[in-house]
């Protein structure tokens, strides 16, 4: 059941922030950040489909984070998520078409290591 | 005597300005905001619930009353600046750079825990962090954007 919740939890939040990556790059960089500019940004995003389904997965992994702190330990969820670094780098690479140098591959890598060792 | 104040704080700032190109300032400045969002509504999420208490998840209803506490509800609306920050940070950065970046919020929350929540900070976890923190400055300093023309 763990394993489970382990693995919706990984799932959700790297479909979600790819899904966040693709809007927010159809959508082009921000410049405006006055709060007129913010609030017809945000009506904006409320209505792009990508978004909600980003919000959506969103729910899911914290909904199902809170369920797995509920029987396990924390010490056992933390690094269970540390696994979607190296998940989500490969997919900016293949879905993105990011360019992964070496320098970022070792990054995503420690910090990943570094989150599993956290619960310790 | 005020006014002069005012004047060299502001041409510090337009030097500063000159010397960082602008998009460079905004991914710091807007890296910093989702980390400390992060860092904010974590901590209050778990101050919140820890006052509330375990037993507020033995029914549905819990979890909607759990969100009526005010520092439930101040970490939900932080979190909510998070994911907004982020959202706005990945409209010209890369997500592969974003992500490790942004993981420095982990080692601020451990520090917070033993600064205000008096949590022990074990070898392993001191380990972890100083390897978050390498992670953090090996792709900090790499082109936060690698995808060609910004915006696409």
């Amino acid at each position: 059941m763990n394993w489970l919740l382990v693995a919706i939890i990984v799932a959700a939040t790297t479909t979600k922030d790819i899904l966040q990556a693709i809007a927010m790059r159809r959508h082009g960089e921000i410049h405006d950040f006055r709060p007129g500019a913010l609030g017809k940004l945000l009506r904006l995003l409320a209505r792009n489909r990508i978004i909600v389904m980003s919000v959506v997965c969103s729910s899911v992994a914290f909904f199902a984070f809170l369920r797995l702190v509920s029987t396990a330990d924390l010490s056992f969820a933390v690094p269970a998520t540390a696994a979607s670094y190296v998940f989500e780098t490969i997919l900016a690479k293949y879905v993105l078409k990011e360019r992964i140098t070496a320098a970022r591959w070792a990054g995503a890598c420690l910090v990943a290591c570094g989150v599993a060792l956290l619960s310790l | 005597m005020q006014a002069t104040k005012k004047e060299g704080v502001r041409s510090q700032e337009s030097g500063v300005r000159i010397r960082l190109p602008v998009l460079h300032l905004k991914t710091v400045v807007l890296t910093l905001v989702v980390i400390f969002a992060s860092v904010a509504g974590n901590f209050s999420l778990s101050w919140g619930m820890r006052r509330t208490g375990p037993g507020v998840f033995e029914s549905p209803l819990g979890y909607i009353t759990a969100l009526f506490d005010p520092w439930v509800a101040l970490g939900v609306c932080l979190l909510l600046v998070w994911m907004l920050s982020q959202m706005a940070l990945l409209s010209w950065a890369d997500l592969s750079y974003v992500l490790p970046v942004t993981s420095a919020g982990y080692v601020l929350a451990a520090i917070a825990g033993r600064l205000f929540l008096q949590e022990r900070i074990s070898t392993g976890r001191w380990t972890g962090i100083l390897l978050i923190m390498s992670g953090v400055v090996l792709v900090g300093r790499t082109a936060h954007s690698t995808t060609g023309e910004p915006g696409r």
